[in-house]
């Protein structure tokens, strides 16, 4: 090797963190990809300044030494998408964990590399067009049906058109053409794609149909739709993973793209076990077949972290590209501002607020554009959506911090859970006076015309007894409630019962878990129902004790935690309990 | 670091400011760098290379760099990274935040080194946690039950007993079948009466030959703060993966190593966050808290109580906050039940193992764990809502439920949390929250069905009598 090209070859001249410095970078792209070390660890430019470049590391830099190589990889950080990812787990970057696991053991060790799927698999690819058609980007090509009878379809990828001289159906490798186009190229059962890049579509369309969460407080009060957007802050502890993890599960998605951004392992090993195990309610098919699960822990590189939210959406869009209902969770999107702003810190890029970079607030906003209800692109005609779910784990609990704010001004719904609910295990701990949805009004409609036409007036009644309660609980917290007006008291009474039964929910009970809409409908109107029975006994005379709320409450709880075929004896049950709620009121 | 490189040399540091020397072209120095820095007339000061940059890099020293002259200071790099000795040997020993002894015995040999950084356990490897721990304290067994492999702190206040709750625990704490077990117990810049608690108790029981101690106190180097723990659980790691022992960690306390990174953080003048931590708190705490867990195929496990006081008593400091968003929940204690003279000092409502569900019912502890708990829970928090109330409205403006809530909540407090360092078995502490809820009217029991209650010890009790 000639001393020049010696003197102009890559290699590190600062490692710090998650960040590294290179010389000899003069032709490198911005967020080009790049192998480090003598490891060969994964890494992007960040900044090009001459022959100098600023690279963020998405592996453990820890061992590192300056004046080894760089590799440059050509091209930004991409991941491969076709049959074979529902079901699986990867990480920050692509790689599939139990390859990772292959590679290193139990513990994650720099420098393995895996692609993310297995090429050598072989799968059966049905064509769904005759040769010689013509075909445009997006267009499908045919299907491969996979584990548990999901139908893959595979697309031509964005910017590619031609016309199709032969299919090779039947069981292909992933590696394998399925079809020649005339200019003389080929196409795959899978595709690239640079995942900061949103994917093309061919239009945006209305928030219209809801998204049914299967959660009672959200159906009910606070909707959203399939391709909406809704942040869930909350301090520690307050549920926003068990959210995550229920609508997860019982969400009416066909595909679910969970991204563990910065949270628990033990979470991650939890949901694995358990959706492996759980019968999605609608097909009797593991929850864990519709599942894609983007793991980057919170002791895993934190650059990782950052690009694993664009993963999970990059995987989100490719489903919905194929016409389907894709949900991403996000848990938590305050752990990919952080990486953010830990990078930005060490680039010392001049701080914003609490030290996040000044542009939070845009990519904030590009993220949450991704999701969305569009026509796809290509035939047939179809149409898909992202709906994103995003957990904030706003410092202190305090919603008024920078991360939980970039992310209210363009979601669409607003889910705050509340420390002082969490206490009281009045789960989900969701605080009915700040929460909201823009998508409310135009969900209710829909309920009233797929569920019940009094959803909407059930849903008025339900928020107005929410309302006087905060109302008159302050009122209560100076008197004493002794002090109050019988029908007040009433008021109270019936405004927790509604909590209890209405908004609460526990993820544990396996019968009530997931609340269809009928069965949502059905506990709000009886909780209602008994309010107004203990109105018409005082109105008639009775006193607040007269009233055999206790029994009444009772009932109303069973009906709510009996199985699906005891719920008409039980919801029987407790119109007997309301009907006879005046205890000496004999009609 | 590929290949372990070669020691290198040099003379003169450009800078030092507090715990941090700034080192000029140092040669394929590595990040985590190991040096050493040696001065005339004084002994030598240890390091690691924090930043490492061809114009300039940064080493952070272990020991106080007070006097330390930098152009006259020799610099070598060792060529080695942070490592820590472990094996079954160490059981029995007491080490430094360094890992030097600190029982007069000659160094431990150990069976393996392991790199003090850690490696992040693959997700898919971890087998989620599921088996109950005994540790024989009534709130925490009863009302947030401590799962093997889970990390659950303890959120203390200056001045409050979280030691002799540790301490309390690790004497009880029994693995359920009896298999093997150890403790890691790290010190983290806790004073030597704090320390003395900890172990004159430990010792007491028998307990420390199946232990290994990491003593990193006040008087010792603060940045020798932020090793120690990671030495801790390299060595909880190895026992528990290699060994296959159930591992407990008590780290004490968390305050005093947030402290330190606070220290360091200051000195690179690096934009501080809240409170002046640094930004990345979160992350450099996940990497000691997720080194909790059970792995697939592998017999033991390591479950960790993190010991924290929370400064000024507040739960929304960054301290106990980034704390909570890591671990498994948390056991709050209470300055008012401690007054009380209640020992543990649990406060129920604010505490809260996420990770019960996992590790109680049927086959673990009994089925009715879930009610019996969440029952209990619910008039307890009632009751302290009525005691709130009543110092606004007087006991007379009460109704009587709320006052049977009252009553029943002193009675929580006096008999079921309260047990001062007398062990109860799980049955004991269910039995005693039984007889609590006998105390009032079945009204009040609403999360309880007829055939649930009609289950109770005293029910039971009364059946038999009918019957004979
Ligand atoms: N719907 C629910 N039903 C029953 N229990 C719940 C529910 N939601 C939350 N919980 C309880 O609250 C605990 C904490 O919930 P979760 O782990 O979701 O909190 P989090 O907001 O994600 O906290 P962090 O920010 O620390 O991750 C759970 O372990 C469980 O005990
Ligand atoms: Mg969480």
């Amino acid at each position: 090797m000639s001393a020049s090209s010696e003197r102009s070859a890559p290699k590190l001249t600062r490692v710090v963190g998650a960040l590294a410095e290179a010389t000899g970078m003069r032709e490198a792209k911005l967020n080009e990809l790049v192998r480090i070390g003598d490891g060969g660890l994964l890494a992007e430019v960040l900044r090009i300044t001459g022959d100098r470049a600023t690279l963020q590391v998405f592996e453990e830099t820890m061992g590192v030494a300056l004046e080894e190589p760089v590799a440059r990889e050509g091209e930004p950080l991409s991941i491969e998408l076709g049959p074979g990812l529902l079901g699986s787990v990867i990480d920050g970057i692509g790689r599939p964990l139990s390859e990772l696991a292959a590679l290193t053991g139990d513990f994650i060790l720099p420098g393995a590399s895996a692609p993310t799927l297995d090429k050598t698999k072989r799968v059966t690819f049905t064509p769904g067009l005759v040769e010689g058609i013509a075909v445009h980007e997006g267009d499908v090509l045919g299907t491969v049906v996979e584990r548990g009878g999901f139908e893959h379809r595979i697309l031509v990828p964005p910017g590619r058109q031609g016309q199709v001289t032969k299919f090779f159906g039947g069981e292909r490798a992933l590696s394998e053409p399925i079809a020649t186009l005339a200019d003389g190229s080929s196409l795959f059962l899978t595709q690239r794609w640079a995942v900061r890049r949103p994917r093309p579509i061919a239009g945006r369309k209305d928030a219209s149909r809801p998204f049914l969460t299967g959660q009672r407080v959200f159906d009910f009060l606070f909707p959203i739709a399939e391709g909406g957007t809704v942040a869930v802050p909350g301090g520690f502890g307050t549920g926003k993973t068990v959210i995550e993890q229920s609508l997860a599960k019982y969400a009416e998605a066909d595909v679910v793209v969970y991204i563990g951004c910065g949270e628990r392992g033990n979470e991650m090993a939890e949901v694995l076990h358990e959706f492996a195990r759980l019968k999605d309610p609608r097909h009797g098919r593991p929850v864990l077949d519709r599942t894609v699960l983007v793991v980057n822990t919170s002791n895993m590189p934190v650059a990782a972290r950052e690009s694993s939210v664009y993963l999970g959406l990059t995987i989100a869009e490719y489903f919905r590209d194929q016409g389907y209902r894709a949900a991403v969770m996000a848990d938590s999107l305050s752990r990919w501002a952080e990486a953010l702003r830990e990078i930005g810190s060490r680039l010392q890029e001049m701080p914003g607020e609490e030290g996040y970079p000044t542009y939070l607030a845009s990519r904030a906003a590009k993220l949450h554009e991704r999701a969305g209800r569009v026509t796809c692109l290509g035939g047939p005609q179809r149409e898909g959506s992202v709906t994103l779910i995003s957990a904030v784990s706003p410092p202190g609990g305090d919603f008024s911090e920078p991360v939980t704010q970039s992310c209210l001004r363009v979601a669409g719904a607003l889910w705050a859970l509340d420390p002082e609910l969490a206490h009281q295990r009045q789960f989900p701990a969701v605080d009915w006076h700040t929460s909201y949805s823009l998508y409310a009004e135009a969900m209710g409609q829909a309920f009233d015309a797929s569920c019940d036409p009094g959803w909407s007036k059930a849903r008025a009644e339900i928020v107005e007894l929410l309302q006087r309660d905060g109302e008159l609980r302050e009122v209560a917290s100076v008197v004493g409630p002794e002090a109050l007006e019988d029908k007040d008291r009433l008021l109270l009474t019936a405004a927790s019962i509604a909590r209890e039964v209405v908004l609460g929910q526990s993820a544990f009970d396996p019968n009530d878990a997931y609340s269809p809409p009928a069965k949502t409908f059905r506990l709000a109107r009886a909780a209602l129902e008994l309010f107004e029975a203990g109105k018409a006994a005082i109105t008639k005379g009775a006193g607040y004790a007269d009233l055999d709320l206790a029994q009444a409450r009772r009932a109303l709880a069973m009906m709510r935690d009996a199985p699906a075929t005891e719920l008409d004896a039980r919801a029987a049950e407790v119109s007997q309990r309301i009907a006879t709620l005046w205890r000496g009121g004999a009609s | 670091m590929s290949a372990r490189q070669v020691a290198r040399t040099y003379r003169g540091a450009r800078a030092a400011a507090g715990p941090l020397v700034y080192v000029g072209a140092a040669q394929r120095a590595a990040l985590g760098e190991w040096v050493t820095l040696k001065a005339k007339g004084q002994p030598p000061l240890r390091g690691q290379v924090i930043d490492a940059g061809r114009d300039l890099s940064v080493v952070q020293v272990l020991e106080d760099t007070l006097g330390l002259e930098p152009a006259g200071v020799e610099i070598e790099l060792t060529g080695e990274l942070a490592h820590a000795v472990v094996g079954k040997d160490l059981l029995g020993r007491a080490l430094s935040g360094a890992q030097d002894p600190r029982d007069g015995q000659p160094r431990p040999i150990g069976e393996a080194i392991r790199p003090l950084w850690g490696a992040p356990l693959n997700p898919t490897q971890r087998l989620p946690p599921s088996d109950f721990i005994e540790t024989g304290i009534s709130a925490i067994d009863g009302m947030n039950t401590l799962v093997r492999g889970q990390k659950l702190p303890v959120f203390s206040g200056p001045g409050l007993p979280a030691l002799e709750l540790a301490a309390t625990i690790v004497e009880n704490a029994r693995a359920p079948r009896g298999e093997p077990f150890a403790v890691v117990f790290c010190a983290i810049g806790i004073t030597e009466r704090e320390t003395r608690t900890f172990l004159d108790r430990f010792a007491a029981s028998g307990a420390l030959e199946r232990s290994v101690l990491y003593l990193n106190q006040a008087q010792d180097p603060t940045i020798e703060r932020l090793l120690a723990p990671r030495a801790a659980l390299a060595c909880a790691e190895h026992l528990a993966f290699v060994h296959g022992l159930h591992v407990l960690v008590v780290l004490a306390d968390i305050t005093h190593y947030c402290e330190a990174l606070r220290e360091v953080a200051a000195a690179r003048e690096e934009v501080p966050g809240r409170r002046g931590y640094p930004g990345y708190m979160y992350t450099d705490l996940a990497s000691l808290f997720e080194r909790a867990g059970v792995v697939k195929g592998k017999p033991g496990s390591v479950t960790q109580l993190p010991i924290l006081t929370m400064p000024d008593d507040d739960i929304t400091h960054p301290i106990p906050d980034l704390t909570g968003y890591i671990t498994e929940g948390q056991v709050v204690l209470s300055r008012e039940l401690h007054r009380r003279g209640v020992f543990p000092p649990v406060d129920v409502l604010p505490s809260l193992s996420r990770l019960m569900n996992a590790g109680i019912g049927k086959g673990r502890t009994v089925p009715e764990h879930r009610k019996w708990a969440d029952q209990l829970y619910a008039l307890y928090a009632r009751g302290r809502e009525a005691r709130m109330m009543v110092a606004i409205v007087g006991e007379a403006g009460l109704s009587p439920s709320d006052r049977r809530a009252l009553a029943l909540a002193e009675a929580f407090e006096r008999e079921l949390v309260n047990q001062g360092t007398h062990r109860r078995t799980i049955a004991e502490t269910l039995e005693t929250g039984w007889r609590l809820m006998d105390r009032v009217p079945r009204e009040d029991l609403i999360k309880l069905s007829d055939e649930l209650l009609a289950t109770r010890p005293s029910q039971r009790a009364e059946a038999q009598r009918k019957e004979a």
